[in-house]
């Protein structure tokens, strides 16, 4: 069971190319502005388009102040974009009523970063896992405890965990419960926030494989929102990388490991330490200087040039635009040339 | 062997040990008086409830071969300028200050749980009328406005009740509408807009019974609040009317007397004092038992 | 007095500055103990970086805290502590006050709780040299900007007059770091200084706690819960479970040839970035122990594969993993049953690698190390 093993991808996914169904989720040009307290606008997500194939899982990555959370918040409605669509299941979601969309959140759900506050303190676990098939109908009676006990197995627990309350288990048992209730409905979507950054080591590895598993089982589409490059690596078909609310690049997870494009890409993944001492100290870092601008006035030109190692004169003032590149990647660097030929920002 | 941890008798260990013994005996100490305020609060509660099968007299019948005695056999609590038996008088009068501090609570609850929570979740002009109201209600003290009220409304029982139980309404909106405000953002109520629950299940589901503690805690502040304002709307008139016993009616009563009969203020005082006692010391022991964390820390 | 050795090369030989030995921590709460920590024992020399590691609740911050006598009254502390020759356990806080800051500093996970909001950044370094050093508001000032510059903060004459809000959190990070090495103590404890952080900031934060290593020759205690951290600054390792030292040795040992089982799984168990794709992820079955009870038994038993009798039967001592080595060996394990030399670490984990490796060491409890 735990010995290592190739999980073959479960659908290959292009990506782009039409698919008989609508995509699961395709987000065109969202944008979530705040009104900063002081005056101004706060453009925490700027113009992001991501589309979900079914099965697909896409890897959202940014670090903090990188706006990947509220665009997880806006596609679960969680949050109101101020601009650009959100179709799940080819149904424009994007400003259909609270009441409208009801019925329809049966085929998507979120699970949250935070264990322990994403679920209702007060009430059992049986009842947490159930809520969802309740309000949907999915089941009455008798037949929503089975579901229950069900779902409570896929998920590796006991039955008798049914009757407990939440801050009787272990944070990473929390984490499954979560996982429980956001697949009590067998939806289409879900939407990981940062499920296992709250998590240990050894919890996070097995949240990650649950998570692999009933993916590839169910396949349901994916987005997994994360900070943390080395975990969506397990899991992703592909990966969207962001920054300052926009993104600035997208491939297949295997391409964008073995060489990316983007200098930004490149830092963040020179920057994650590996767990080899040998490997880790003979590596070169990109250390970025500066800091993250505001989002309440990001630089002109690319967003990225502040920080740059290799930013010319044509970053600072013309906005790069995320381009096709042949293999399915998009990027929006001015360096990066038509044909894929990429800077390389640590030398 | 040599694993085995030994603890040094250090003076850290010493003072840490002190400490744990301290804090058991608090522990210990706080479940007694919260005991306590129960059975307290409870004897009120029944008294008032079977006040005609425990009070030894007529609490209205006076006796004027036995004016102003002082405690005895036979008056346990000695009798007041008419004669009347304080005892009798005090049982029948805890019915009026716990009708009026419970139902007054409960009436606030009823119109205040309702507005705080939609004030709460809903944001924007229900939230700004709302507010507007209480934040003006709240410039006026809780006794000068339950006065003001009862005056408008005319001296009775009843007019007493509304008159407290409106003037608790602001507090009671405050706190649910605060609790509200912070609960809507946790990411449990989320995950319920999620699940596909309406504004009904997440009100009801999940925010309300999450506000329960803070709402006890309300509630055990009121309880004896409106206690102390029954008592003094009777005293100055404007709730029970004598002859019928109240406790403030019987303060109000025994201010002439002060003097000759000193008992006719001290008793009614101490029944105020521990009432009021009684449910504040309930109410710190139910939040620690409603807490379902609370078990296990 | 310490005297801070300030030929602080990686991995210098000589006294230890900081020497734990059998440190043990319990909390008493009304309805039980919580044993903490438990047998703990380490030596810090100069210019050395211990990485102490373990997940949540394994004691790795508990003992940190005990070493800096930072726990509450309600704690019970045993066994020994001795920062340049003076014993800590049973000091008065009077004493305490005079080492902490001084002697021995620490830097916390969240920096913005640790700087008082409405003073500026000048100021709070300021203070701690007035008050160790005797130094006037000048001198302070002057030096203030030298530890700004020291920890890589651009601009300090600008800086020391900004206040905590205008820093990011890398910054406030850093400039925590100026105050904790302000008086030059010989040890730093430095307690999961990057977890709060963007991993291109961390990069950042390890390097100053490299280069005041090399410059001014601290001794680091780093605790942290990551892995690639360690990989990337430490000398030395302490892994620690529920409370209790599994596994020492100096870091290329420990990743190359982990002999505790945990040890491996949680090596096994983390992640690793570079175009591996998707793949199974080893996983440490069960969950970690309560810590009220201290059993007679190896505490990673019901969550091992190559657990036996032995290891429910009694309590294996922390002790040097090669006899052959003496007692002093860099590399322990408490382990009845540990990897051999060869058994490469691999990302394999405990529950499945069968008992194909013999022991090499026949553990018994006199060999315990750490007197």
């Amino acid at each position: 069971m735990t010995t290592p093993q190739t999980v073959p991808a479960p659908r290959e996914s292009d990506g782009t190319s039409s698919h008989p169904q609508p995509p699961v989720l395709r987000i065109d040009a969202l944008e979530r502005h705040f009104a900063a307290s002081g005056g101004g606008t706060v453009r925490a997500v700027d113009g992001v388009s991501i589309t979900i194939g079914r099965g697909e899982v896409v890897g959202l990555v940014g670090e903090s102040g990188s706006g990947k959370s509220t665009v997880g918040r806006c596609v679960v409605r969680l949050d109101e974009p101020t601009g650009g669509t959100v179709h799940i299941n080819g149904t424009d979601v994007t400003h259909l009523s609270r009441r409208t969309l009801r019925p329809l959140r049966k085929d998507f759900h979120l699970v949250f970063q935070d264990p322990s506050s994403s679920l209702d303190p007060r009430m059992t676990i049986g009842q947490i896992i159930a809520e969802p098939i309740r309000l949907h109908r999915q089941a009455r009676g008798e037949a929503v405890r089975t579901r229950v006990e069900q779902l409570l197995g896929q998920v590796g627990l006991r039955p008798e965990h049914a009757d407990r309350h939440p801050h009787e288990l272990s944070g990473g048992q929390r984490q499954r419960i979560s996982i429980a209730r956001a697949l009590s409905c067998d939806p289409d979507l879900v939407v990981a926030d940062e499920p296992t950054s709250a998590l240990d080591v050894s919890v996070q590895a097995s949240v990650l494989n649950l998570l692999a598993d009933l993916q590839r089982d169910r396949g349901f589409g994916c987005l997994f929102i994360t900070h943390d490059l080395a975990a969506v690596e397990y899991l992703a078909d592909r990966i969207a990388v962001m920054y300052l609310g926009q993104i600035v690049e997208q491939a297949p997870t295997a391409e964008l490991f073995a060489a990316p494009k983007h200098p930004y890409t490149q830092a963040l993944l020179s920057a994650a330490p590996v767990p080899d001492p040998v490997e880790q100290r003979s590596r070169e870092r990109i250390v970025l200087h500066g800091e993250l601008p505001s989002p309440l006035d990001p630089p002109p030109g690319c967003r990225f040039h502040t920080r740059c190692p290799l930013a010319t004169e044509r970053c600072r003032t013309e906005v790069p635009v995320l381009r096709e590149l042949p293999g399915g990647r998009q990027v929006s660097c001015h360096l990066v040339g038509d044909d894929g030929t990429a800077p390389d920002a640590a030398a | 062997m040599t694993t085995a941890t030994q603890t040094l008798p250090t003076a850290p260990g010493a003072t840490a040990r002190k400490r744990a013994t301290g804090g058991r005996l608090r522990a210990l100490r706080r479940n007694r008086l919260a005991l306590t305020g129960g059975v307290i609060a409870a004897v009120f509660v029944l008294a008032a409830l079977l006040a005609p099968l425990i009070a030894p007299y007529d609490p209205a019948q006076p006796d004027f071969g036995n004016v102003l005695a002082e405690p005895s056999w036979a008056h346990w609590l000695g009798t007041d300028d008419l004669g009347r038996d304080q005892l009798s008088r005090i049982v029948y009068g805890s019915r009026a200050s716990m009708q009026v501090g419970l139902v007054a609570v409960v009436l606030a609850f009823v119109i205040g749980v309702p507005l705080g929570l939609l004030a709460g979740y809903y944001g924007r002009l229900t939230d700004s009328v709302v507010s507007r109201l209480t934040d003006t209600m709240l410039a006026f003290p809780f006794l000068v406005l339950a006065v003001g009220l009862a005056a408008i409304l005319g001296p009775s029982l009843t007019n007493a009740t509304i008159a407290i139980g409106i003037s608790q309404i602001p507090a009671v909106i405050r706190i649910t509408r605060a609790e509200t405000l912070r609960l809507k953002h946790v990411d449990y109520v989320g995950a319920a807009v999620v699940n596909g629950g309406g504004d009904t299940t997440v009100l009801f589901r999940h925010i309300l019974p999450n506000a329960t503690s803070a709402l006890i805690v309300q509630a055990t502040v009121g309880i004896p609040a409106a206690i102390i304002g029954e008592a003094l709307l009777s005293f100055l008139g404007l709730g029970v009317q004598p002859p019928a016993p109240s406790l403030g009616v019987m303060l109000s009563g025994a201010q002439s007397f002060l003097a000759p009969a000193p008992w006719l203020a001290v008793f009614p005082g101490l029944a105020i004092v521990a009432a009021t006692l009684a449910f504040n010391l309930l109410g710190d022991g139910l939040r620690d038992v409603l807490d379902p964390r609370g078990g296990t820390r | 007095m310490t005297e801070a050795v300030l030929a602080g090369a990686p991995g210098t030989t000589g006294e230890p500055v900081l020497s734990v030995r059998d440190l043990s921590v319990s909390f008493r709460s009304d309805t039980r103990t919580v044993h903490a920590v438990d047998g703990v024992s380490y030596d810090l020399r100069p210019g050395e970086v211990l990485a102490v590691v373990g997940e949540s609740g394994c004691g790795k911050s508990v003992t940190s805290m005990a070493v800096m006598g930072l726990l509450p009254p309600t704690a019970r502390v045993g066994g020994s502590i001795r920062l340049g020759g003076r014993e800590l356990v049973g000091a008065s806080e009077k004493e305490l006050r005079k080492v902490r800051g001084k002697d021995i500093a620490m830097i916390f996970q969240e920096p913005m709780t640790s700087l008082n909001p409405v003073l500026t950044i000048g100021r709070q370094i300021g203070e701690v040299l007035r008050r160790h050093r005797g130094m006037s508001r000048k001198e302070a000032r002057a030096r203030a900007v030298e530890l700004l510059d020291l920890v890589g903060i651009p601009a300090p004459q600008r800086r020391i007059e900004e206040y905590p809000h205008q820093l990011s959190g890398g910054m406030r990070q850093r400039v925590m770091i100026a105050i904790a090495v302000a008086c030059d103590p010989a040890v730093l404890i430095a307690d999961e200084p990057t977890t709060a952080l963007d991993v291109t900031v961390q990069a950042g934060i390890l390097e100053v706690l490299q280069s005041l290593r090399e410059r001014l020759g601290t001794a680091i205690v780093l605790v942290t819960h990551d892995l690639g951290v360690v990989a990337d600054a430490a000398d030395r390792v302490l892994v620690m479970y529920a409370g209790r030292p599994v596994e020492q040795a100096p870091v290329h040992d420990l990743f190359g040839a982990a002999r505790h089982p945990y040890t491996r799984g949680l090596l096994g168990a983390v992640l690793r970035p570079g175009g591996e794709g998707k793949r199974r992820l080893p996983e440490i079955p069960g969950l970690v122990p309560s810590l009220d009870s201290q059993p007679d038994a190896c505490t990673f038993a019901p969550r091992c594969g190559r657990a036996d009798d032995a290891c429910t039967g009694g309590r294996p001592g922390f002790m040097s993993i090669a006899p052959e080595a003496g007692a002093d060996a860099p590399h322990r394990a408490a382990c009845w049953h540990p990897y051999g030399v060869d058994d490469r670490t691999g990302t394999e984990s405990p529950a499945t690698t069968g008992a194909t490796d013999e022991p090499t060491v026949a553990a018994r409890p006199d060999q315990e190390a750490g007197e």
